[in-house]
């Protein structure tokens, strides 16, 4: 049905090994493919639950567990990006539940959601360099001075 | 803002606010801007607890990353750190997540002590909030209620597992171990001493015309808009919506009990109040009465522990399991790479979640209105900063 509606940008179905599925789609589609999720009735996923960074190493993904009161069914929505320059559009207002999360995801993998109200470091200080979930990230030795 | 008089020139001031209740020791920053009494943005700053380095010894730090570095069994005592005033239910969502990810059958007469466990937290959880609300009303007589009843859980507890706050019970695969001779009566005559005392309390303060005003009408989130903001647990229910996952997507031996889900009815005031989600707390812990009774009546005997390895390696997968905790949902969302750690571990909590309507519900409110709120969510700190 996801397919029928937006062709390319559905990559492909992640159901093995996997609790709730996952549709996998591209970064840029994800807003429009989030509105329809919530908007259409037949679908109608009015809740997200979660909101997950995720760094594969040689490339980073941001999984979103959606979840309909209406109809009591989840799926998950992901999208891949590449390590470099991790960048999607905001969710926010589709889900206002968004918010939080993505300014974590943006705290820790350092992803930035394009057309977010307020995307600012959430539980780290606003200078700390780095974002420490990421695989790769090394432990500082000294911040302000102050050997952490 | 309202017009005045020029001759009465006033200006806008920015106050930090808190900690004050109980749950938000030294880390809930409240930046309260306010024109008079009235406050035009409350912005709450989280975030002191965490400093996303794998210090062991520390109480709560960075529970994702280190839970990359431990095996699946070693975080166990970590989910404890989770939510400490309500351990066993987080020691059960993590045990349940790890439990779906690897296909782990749990022995039955585990799962009943487990949900005994969880529900008696949920009672001890429920009564801090109901017992500190009070007292950030002003009242301070229910608080040492809540405290002697919340002893006699942690004696029961402490029987249980040896810990009177950061209770680590279950196990991948099952508990710890089994009920010590004598706990359940035990638990039984703790239920037979409570639940009259629910009624006390309703007496005491709950219909207090004070209390009631302070807490009617105040903060009133409608449904559509806890359903749009993530709202979980009792403050999704204080709106009137009738979601609990042990009834809508159960999970455990949750079906085999009767047991009603409550609702806020908009009782005092407007539906979605801040009574409304302190009402559903009270209600709750009747219902969890009614479950603990049901499990000691059923529970079934037998082994309390499958054989599990001490360390095993779960399929390549991903699992997100939900869990209804005293604080709302907690959902746990691990991925396994086929190794003995978990590769990425995303803990979603209530608190957390909550936080983020904080900002837009509280304009307009009285400072002393901002109190209410805090204490009407029910939040704690280091399941918002894990």
């Amino acid at each position: 049905m996801l397919k029928a509606r937006f062709g390319d940008a559905v990559v492909e179905l992640q159901s093995e090994g996997f609790s709730p599925a996952f549709v996998v789609v591209a970064p840029a589609a994800v807003r429009d493919v989030a509105r329809f999720l919530a908007d259409d009735p037949a679908l109608s996923f009015d809740s997200l639950m979660s909101l997950s960074g995720v760094d594969y190493k040689d490339r980073l993904a941001v999984a979103y567990h959606l979840h309909s009161l209406a109809h009591r069914h989840a799926v998950g929505l992901k999208a891949f990006l590449p390590t470099e320059s991790p960048e999607l559009p905001t969710v926010d207002d589709v889900w206002p539940a968004a918010n939080f999360h993505e300014r974590e995801a943006f705290d820790l993998f350092g992803i930035v959601f394009t057309g977010s109200k307020d995307l600012r470091r959430i539980l780290l200080p606003e200078d700390w360099e780095g974002h420490p979930l990421r695989k790769d990230y090394k432990y500082p030795d000294f911040y302000h001075g102050i050997k952490v | 803002m309202t017009a005045r008089p020029e001759a009465l020139p006033t200006q806008e001031m920015t106050i930090n606010m808190g900690p004050q209740h109980p749950s938000t020791h030294g880390v809930l920053r409240v930046i309260l801007t306010t024109d008079g009494e009235v406050v035009t943005r409350a912005v709450p700053d989280i975030g002191y607890l965490h400093r996303a380095l794998p210090d062991i010894g520390y109480l709560h730090r960075a529970l994702e990353k280190i839970g990359e570095r431990v095996t699946y069994a070693q975080f166990m005592p970590f989910t404890d750190r989770l939510d400490y005033l309500a351990a066993m239910n987080c020691n059960c969502a993590w045990a349940w997540a790890v439990e779906k990810l690897a296909k782990i059958e749990v022995p039955e007469r585990a799962e009943f002590l487990r949900v005994i466990v969880c529900e008696l937290n949920r009672i001890s959880s429920h009564l801090i909030a109901f017992g500190s609300y009070t007292a950030d009303m002003g009242a301070f007589t229910p608080f040492l209620y809540a405290i002697r009843e919340r002893e006699r859980v942690n004696d029961l507890f402490e029987m249980i597992c040896g810990n009177r706050l950061t209770y680590n019970y279950a196990r991948i695969g099952g508990v710890s171990g089994d009920a010590p001779p004598g706990f359940l009566e035990k638990t039984k005559e703790f239920l037979d001493y409570f639940e009259p005392k629910i009624d006390e309390y309703n007496n005491l303060i709950s219909y207090n015309k004070i209390f009631v005003h302070r807490l009617a009408n105040v903060a009133v989130v409608p449904a559509a808009e806890a359903v749009a903001y993530g709202l979980t647990g009792p403050n999704l229910r204080g709106s009137g919506v009738s979601f609990d996952l042990r009834k809508d997507e159960p999970y455990s031996v949750y079906p085999k009990f009767d047991f009603k889900v409550c609702v806020g009815t908009g009782e005092r005031g407007t539906l979605g109040d801040c009574f409304d989600r302190y009402m559903v707390r009270i209600n709750e812990m009747r219902e969890s009465v009614k479950i603990v009774r049901q499990a000691l009546a059923m529970i079934p005997e037998g082994p309390v522990l499958a054989k599990v390895p001490r360390v095993f390696k779960p399929p390549v997968g991903e699992v997100y399991v939900r869990t209804e905790c005293p604080r709302g949902e907690t959902g746990i969302y691990a991925i396994s790479d086929g190794s003995t750690n978990a590769f990425r571990l995303k803990i979603r909590t209530g608190s957390f979640v909550t936080m983020n309507i904080f900002e837009k519900i509280t304009k307009g409110l009285m400072i002393a209105d901002i109190v209410a709120v805090i204490g009407s969510f029910d939040i704690i700190l280091p399941e918002i900063d894990r």
